[in-house]
């Protein structure tokens, strides 16, 4: 059957309202949107990192999961739903659970995922853990305040990464997670983002989550305090990094790239940037050149890709 | 009946894990411990046990994958030594507070730096108070009977905590020794099946676990994570008792060798207590009234046990194969006259690190330890608390 919000919309909701995230935050939408492609008789055990997304969901007596949920850390959601996972097969084996399905998914941020969980990631997915890894990555250590990630694009404003009067922001350009993960050579890695209808982020997520062995998602997830934009612009930010290929949606299936939107007419770099208070300063006069690299970067890295994806 | 074999200490232990065939082990390697996950992953191999081994890439992923095993209803089973313990660290105290039984084998080994493969007892010190319950094992038989005790231990209702069973690296872990087996059949059955009450592949009854647990609520949390390591000491005892039913081989939370009309006393862990002992008999001839006490179960600490075991004494040594850099007295020392104040004053004790880095530790020296002692018992003084022995200063 084909997409429909309105038929996915009347799902009973796995990830419960009330939590705390912020209004304007990209971290719930993606949730709720991965949860949606379950199917609705498959049990899921999720876990989070700590961060943002963990310590508003689950404040302890109330709980915003529907599902088995579980918290250790920060730098091992993947190695804790691996573990959770190896149970799993393990009770299957001896003939210890019931009938039916049950998926393993970890969330973790930026923070948790390019960073200090880089390393439990790679170990979980080249292990090929039957689980499905989701990077909802918003560049930067939002839960702490707004520091550099490795996931913080060039020239952003952090707390660890000031707009000085000498240093103009974080210098060093972001770091490919997704490239990386593709490198693991997994039956299927994609980056997708939140926006109009949630047809791309739903689709990646149902294939990630029906695909036999170790998937892995980098979407990406505005994060209206650190990016200092109006919260009803959420859809519209994420819209403007796909039609500026900032943030490309593509797919690796079983190691063959497929780009699912190509826009007609990219849209400059600046289009993306505007609206983020994050890059302000980079509207300064005088600063033009620091646009011109970020615009560089994007369009080599595009390139990268349509040679990847077979379509240079 | 039993079954005599002639094993290592890591072969004794993987041998146990075999027979306990855990759900998960997730494990990875470090010197002196590897043995036990290569031994246990040939039993997989084999298809000796139907565990799901995960090899994980790290000692924090393997603590990880425990806690996310136990917490979806496996039992769980790891090792390590040292550095590994160490970068556990993190995850030994979230293992403990979410009140997972995970099991865990501690190869004891010295704690860089300066790195050292041999054997004190640096790492597991550093964890006594993470919140794991931690037991002691002489010799190859200790440490095999611990791990298949551990886990009854740890599963107990009242209890609900993990557990490290340590052992000394290479001298026990690497050392052939004589050993009764159990039948694989009567292991099984005094394990049991892991039956949790609540856990994350339950389906019909789906949890959450590892809150964001602030002022309103943490405490009581701690509370009752204290109130399951007090309870830990009766089960403990209980397990024992059932276990000397089936084996015959006693076990309490300490081993008292030769207390009943002893002077003077050694306190002290592990492979040491074997060359203590033969100092206490040669003692004995000496018509000297030594004893020893081994400690078996360091956490909980038993204090009102060991007070009554050394409240005859009059002069006390606390062995320590690991300092505490505090300017005071190691870990040892500083539970066991914690444990006399107030309860048995006037017993004069004292302090000696021993073995560090894996520096053998002598019959001259044991016997030089226990001269002091009598010592003090002579003049009524003593000279000093915080003593080293063995080392070149």
């Amino acid at each position: 059957m084909a997409y429909n919000l309105k038929v996915e919309a009347k799902k009973p909701e796995r990830f419960t309202g009330g939590h705390r995230m912020c209004a304007g935050c990209g971290a719930p939408v993606v949730v709720r949107t991965i949860l949606r492609a379950l199917k609705p008789e498959d049990h899921a055990v999720i876990g989070a990192a700590t961060g943002c997304l963990e310590v508003s969901t689950f404040l302890y007596p109330y709980t915003a999961w529907k599902d088995s949920f579980i918290h250790s850390a920060f730098e091992n959601a993947a190695a804790t739903i691996a573990g959770a996972e190896a149970a799993y097969v393990a009770l299957k084996r001896k003939g210890k659970l019931p009938e039916g399905d049950t998926k393993f998914i970890a969330f973790g941020g930026d923070g948790g995922t390019y960073d200090i969980g880089l390393q439990a990631l790679s170990g979980a997915m080249e292990r090929g853990h039957n689980m499905v890894y989701v990077c909802y990555d918003n560049g930067a250590y939002m839960n702490t305040g707004i520091q550099r990630s490795s996931a913080t694009p060039r020239y952003a404003d952090t707390t660890t990464s000031p707009v000085g009067s000498v240093i103009p922001g974080k210098k060093q350009p972001r770091k490919d997670l997704t490239m990386i993960m593709a490198n693991h050579h997994l039956p299927y890695v994609a980056q997708t983002a939140p926006f109009g209808n949630f047809k791309d982020l739903h689709e990646k997520a149902q294939k990630a989550l029906y695909t036999d062995g170790p998937c892995f998602l980098n979407v990406l997830a505005p994060c209206p305090r650190g990016w200092r934009y109006d919260t009803p612009k959420l859809m519209e930010i994420c819209k403007l990094a796909v039609e500026t290929c900032f943030w490309p949606l593509y797919e690796v299936i079983d190691g063959k790239y497929v780009i699912n939107y190509k826009p007609k007419k990219k849209l400059p770099v600046e289009e993306y940037l505007k609206p983020q208070g994050r890059f302000r300063h980079l509207f300064k006069k005088g600063n033009e050149h620091l646009i011109a690299e970020i615009q560089e970067e994007v369009d080599r890295r595009w390139n990268e890709l349509l040679v990847l994806a077979g379509e240079a | 009946m039993a079954i005599r074999d002639r094993l290592s200490g890591n072969e004794a232990v993987a041998v146990a894990m075999r027979q306990i065939n855990p759900d998960v082990v997730a494990a990875f390697p470090i010197t002196p411990s590897t043995e036990v996950p290569q031994y246990f992953s040939s039993f997989v191999a084999d298809g000796k046990v139907d565990t799901e081994f995960v090899p994980v890439e790290s000692e924090h992923s393997a603590m990880s994958a425990c806690i996310g095993a136990q917490a979806a209803g496996a039992r769980t089973v790891t090792a390590t030594s040292a550095n590994g313990l160490a970068l556990m660290w993190e995850m030994l105290y979230i293992a403990a507070s979410l009140r997972l039984p995970v099991m865990l084998a501690v190869v004891n080994r010295a704690l860089s730096g300066p790195i050292n493969i041999h054997n004190d007892h640096s790492d597991s010190m550093g964890a006594r108070d993470s919140g794991w319950i931690q037991i002691y094992g002489e010799t190859n038989q200790e440490a095999y009977d611990n791990l298949i005790q551990a886990i009854r231990i740890g599963e107990h209702p009242d209890v609900m905590l993990p557990v490290m069973s340590c052992y000394d690296g290479f001298i026990t872990s690497h050392a052939v020794e004589n050993i009764d087996l159990i039948e694989d059949d009567k292991v099984k059955e005094f394990v049991g099946e892991y039956k949790p009450q609540y856990h994350l592949n339950d389906r019909f009854n789906p949890v959450s676990m590892g809150a964001l647990d602030l002022q309103n609520h943490y405490f009581e949390h701690k509370r009752q994570q204290a109130e399951a390591m007090r309870n830990a000491k009766k089960v403990i005892l209980e397990v024992a008792e059932e276990f000397y039913k089936l084996t015959g081989r006693k076990y309490g939370l300490f081993e008292e060798y030769k207390m009943e009309d002893a002077e003077i006393a050694v306190v002290v862990i592990n492979s040491t207590a074997g060359t203590a002992k033969y100092v206490v008999d040669r003692l004995r001839e000496k018509g000297v009234k030594a004893g020893l006490v081994k400690i078996r179960v360091y956490r909980p600490f038993p204090v009102e046990e060991i007070v009554a075991a050394l409240s005859k004494c009059k002069a006390v040594a606390v062995m320590d194969k690991a300092d505490s850099f505090n300017a005071a007295g190691g870990p040892l020392f500083t539970d066991v006259t914690s444990a006399l104040y107030g309860r048995a004053d006037g017993i004069k004790v004292i302090n000696y690190i021993y073995g560090l880095g894996g520096r053998d530790v002598k019959t001259d020296d044991i016997e030089a330890i226990y001269n002091t002692l009598l010592d003090i018992v002579k003049t009524g003084e003593v000279k000093s608390v915080y003593n080293y022995i063995g080392v070149r200063e």
